[in-house]
């Protein structure tokens, strides 16, 4: 295995031109996406099916390869294969699809159109990935190589440019030159806080102690936010060399990944990822020949949110509880065994390899004044594109829901904005102009955070979105200080009787009351800014509150405890639709006979008003007023008689 | 080394090392606090000795249990800020610790300096009071000075709770250290060689 071992840069290079003459770059390649979501789909037989298809049809060793990769990021469309070197995509790719895209597309070129994308505006199907508009409006500098790589494979990394900036600080750059760099560069922390990164690495680099240590932290747990895990299980090699990087302009020869308990593929990948690496003299002792050692652990959570704080994170290494601690010393200064420890987010470490390689300035070219580069976000919720997405800071939140996005479902009207997950803040639809930036969401009560983007649309009810990121943090706070644990317990109650018709007044005076002092007094930022997602919809939606409380009215008829269902009896034609498909047999009436609900039986399922055909509308939400009497049983429907 | 930095307009001499809580407590300055213990490590669990600190002219509400003593600091033991804060957190734990309506002890004590209304948020809180602030005194002293183990905290968030490890408590019969150390009189209130929901170190120990 030693021989295995790469002494130089040279060595690096030249094992690149040797993998590079073993491929043929004729070949056909069908990259399949193996990411957790498409995962979630059946991929992984997916990809076993080509395997076996492949060899099936005689073209095993020939002309033709199938090859898994993370994931590709247009999550709603997967599982999604890519065909290479022409760039087909085909999206929700389904088992029986596999024999006839290996006989069509992969031996005869063919396209097969009922597995294209379509754009739902123009109707017309895209062959090209890169023609989607999911993709089209996109920056991937960080993200891109996923649907190139196996994860699992180091050489398809190498191949691609990996480790030459690695190569690059160990034979020509001083750790000093390094830092330099990366500070001209302005990145920012991508965990949330947005913290200079070169500041943080200067900290630690003239914090007192030889032994320091460095850190990824993918202990990521914001709901619906996953792009670091899509880094992490896609593309493990790219953050592993932005640690090494670090590593050595830090002085750093010990570092950890610290890995969430429900991500076993990114730590499966990570941990192969590290052996193989290994193996090549890129990590270890005497890395390409330099002299310069760094030994790299794996560390799995145990399941916690609040774990992902750093000295939460830090304690957790320690092998103690997971629970923050006072840090009026900076971890930067003081953090694993009191020694000074850098750690930064997976996406942040995977910016720092392209800082090397192309240069600060390069990097300084996106962006916009504050904030450099680009970043990645989970788009999620009420929007059309869901998936992950890489834009470059300074595109606007309307840029990003619409042209990369593809608008709202349904055409329903876009309401608010949700970033920053549970430390963050909603964002009203008057602001969608605001450009995507680090400082310019924090002046709008929110906060960029690790790039969860929660889209809501008409029917979202916002006392109810505060509630539910109150309940995510009663739950997952650590419970320690009393602040955060006795001041989200009362918010969660406020809310949810606020939210169920038992708000009062004077309630939004105790709940900005309860988030001022936890903002100020709670022990880490987990509490310090729970309240953001309260505070921010009282902000840009008071009104809202204020109907729940005064006239006990949900305006965005979500709140099941406000809101009745009722049948219009001038509009229902007697279909029968809701009448069948209601659970709970609340509907009565029969053919020709207009159907009516009894609302002690009602349990605002919301089937029937999904069920009654547009046209009709005859079902009816009503919050904040009396329910009218329904029609005497019995009452017929009177059919007008329709002209041509 | 040693150090002077100004606490409420007096100027306090100090050395390095000293929490801001130590420094105010040696020149005779009061901060309330329920979570802190001289000889336990500083936990930073209560808040109620949070302070306003001025430090280029920046203010900042910090934890003066946790923060350590700098030259030239400026510290404001009780503003308009900080007493708001000592006051939504006692509303906060009244109702967690109220028995027969009331509360005892040093909280009621510091409802009354900071006019906090124990009542305020009574008709919310749907759960019985479990009558502890989960200050941790008696698991830190149990861990740090007795070194039994027997105490220890369980669950996470709003479900976390303080638990009795009976594997641990042969040390208890004799010691019960904590008994005086809680702030809400729980412990030796509800704990007559009974610990916690019923449990009896006697009979534990009787069956070993």
């Amino acid at each position: 295995m030693d021989n295995k071992k790469l002494s130089s840069p040279d060595k690096l290079e030249k094992l690149k031109k040797k993998i590079l003459s073993k491929r043929d770059l004729t070949k056909q390649v069908v990259t399949i996406c193996t990411g957790t979501a498409c995962q979630t789909y059946g991929s992984e037989k997916i990809y076993e099916k080509f395997v076996d298809e492949i060899k099936k049809q005689g073209l095993k060793g020939t002309v033709v390869e199938a090859k898994p990769t993370g994931c590709h990021g247009f999550c709603e469309q997967g599982p999604i294969a890519v065909i290479f070197p022409q760039e087909i995509c085909y999206v929700k790719v389904k088992l029986e699809d596999v024999p006839e895209i290996v006989s069509r597309t992969l031996v005869r070129g063919e396209l097969i159109d009922e597995l294209l994308y379509e754009d739902p505006v123009t109707g017309e199907s895209v062959a090209k990935d890169i023609d989607i508009p999911f993709y089209k409006n996109q920056k991937r500098i960080v993200f891109g190589n996923n649907k190139y790589i196996n994860p699992k494979d180091i050489d398809d990394y190498i191949v691609l440019g990996g480790y030459s900036a690695l190569a690059k600080v160990l034979s020509q750059m001083t750790p000093e030159q390094v830092l330099e760099e990366v500070k001209k560069s302005n990145l920012r922390g991508r965990g949330g806080g947005g913290f200079p990164t070169g500041i943080k690495w200067e900290t630690t680099i003239n914090a007192p102690g030889e032994h320091k240590y460095v850190i990824v932290n993918c202990d990521e747990g914001d709901p619906g936010a996953y792009m670091d895990r899509a880094l992490m299980e896609g593309n493990p090699h790219s953050v592993l060399e932005g640690l090494l990087i670090g590593a050595y302009a830090m002085g750093s020869h010990e570092g950890f990944i610290y890995i969430r308990q429900e991500y076993p593929i990114a730590h499966e990948n990570t941990s192969q990822a590290i052996k193989q690496a290994e193996e090549y003299g890129l990590l270890g002792e005497n890395i390409l020949g330099s002299g310069f050692d760094l030994k790299v652990k794996v560390h799995r959570g145990a399941g916690a949110f609040v774990s992902g704080e750093s000295t939460a994170l830090m304690n957790a290494i320690e092998g103690k509880v997971g629970e923050p601690k006072m840090k009026y010393v900076h971890t930067a200064i003081s953090g694993i065994n009191e020694r000074p420890t850098c750690l930064n987010n997976v996406e942040t470490w995977a910016n720092v390899p392209l800082i090397i390689d192309k240069g600060a300035e390069w990097f300084n070219s996106i962006g916009t004044e504050g904030s450099k580069g680009t970043k990645i976000f989970s788009l999620v919720g009420k929007v059309n594109n869901t998936g992950l997405v890489e834009v470059p800071m300074g595109m606007t939140l309307r840029q990003l829901i619409y042209d990369v996005g593809g608008g709202i479902p349904k055409g329903k009207k876009l309401k608010a904005v949700q970033t920053g997950g549970p430390s963050g803040g909603v964002i009203p639809e008057q602001y969608l102009d605001t450009p995507i930036d680090f400082d310019e969401l924090t002046k709008l009560g929110s906060m960029m955070g690790s790039g969860g983007m929660v889209i809501m649309d008409e029917d979202t009810c916002m006392v109810d979105t505060a509630r539910y990121f109150i309940s995510f943090c009663c739950e997952e706070s650590c419970g320690k200080c009393i602040p955060c644990r006795e001041g989200l317990r009362m918010l969660r109650e406020i809310l949810t009787d606020i939210c169920e018709g038992r708000g009062k007044e004077g309630d939004i005076d105790a709940i900005q009351d309860i988030a001022e002092m936890m903002k100020d007094a709670s022990l880490c930022a987990l509490g310090s800014t729970a309240a953001n997602p309260v505070l921010t919809t009282i902000k840009y939606f008071r009104d809202e509150y204020e109907a729940h409380i005064e006239n006990k009215n949900c305006p965005a008829k979500a709140c099941k405890a406000l809101t009745s269902y009722y049948i219009d009896p001038e509009k229902c034609t007697a279909c029968m639709k809701c009448l069948k498909n209601c659970p709970t047999e609340a509907i009565h009436g029969a053919k020709n006979e207009i159907h009516w609900i009894e609302q002690e039986k009602c349990i605002k399922c919301n089937t029937c008003f999904e069920l009654c055909p547009l046209r009709f509308s005859a079902v009816k939400r009503i919050s904040g007023e009396p329910v009218p009497p329904p029609p005497v049983p019995g009452t017929k429907v009177i059919r007008e008689k329709r002209g041509r | 080394m040693t150090m002077t930095l100004q606490i409420d307009g007096n100027t306090v001499n100090a050395r390095e090392g000293m929490t801001i809580l130590e420094a105010a407590m040696e020149a005779g300055i009061e901060i309330p606090t329920l979570c802190y213990l001289a000889e336990l490590q500083p936990y930073g669990a209560c808040r109620i000795c949070s302070v306003e600190i001025e430090k280029k002219g920046r203010v900042q509400v910090v934890a003066s249990c946790g923060y350590p003593v700098e030259a030239g600091l400026t510290v404001r033991t009780r503003s308009p800020k900080i007493d708001k804060i000592r006051k939504v957190i006692i509303e906060l734990i009244a109702i967690t610790t109220m028995v027969n309506g009331d509360v005892a002890g040093e909280i009621k004590k510091l409802a009354r300096e900071y006019g906090a209304d124990i009542h305020r948020f009574e008709s919310r809180f749907k759960t019985a009071s479990t009558r502890c602030i989960l200050c941790g005194q008696c698991v830190r002293y149990c861990d740090e000075v007795v070194g039994a183990h027997a105490i220890g905290f369980v669950g996470r968030g709003i479900d976390r709770r303080v638990v009795f490890f009976t594997e641990n408590a042969r040390a208890c019969l004799t010691c019960q250290a904590c008994f005086n150390l809680c702030p809400t009189g729980k412990i030796p209130a509800e704990t007559d060689f009974v610990v916690f929901d019923g449990f009896s170190i006697g009979d534990y120990l009787a069956g070993d």
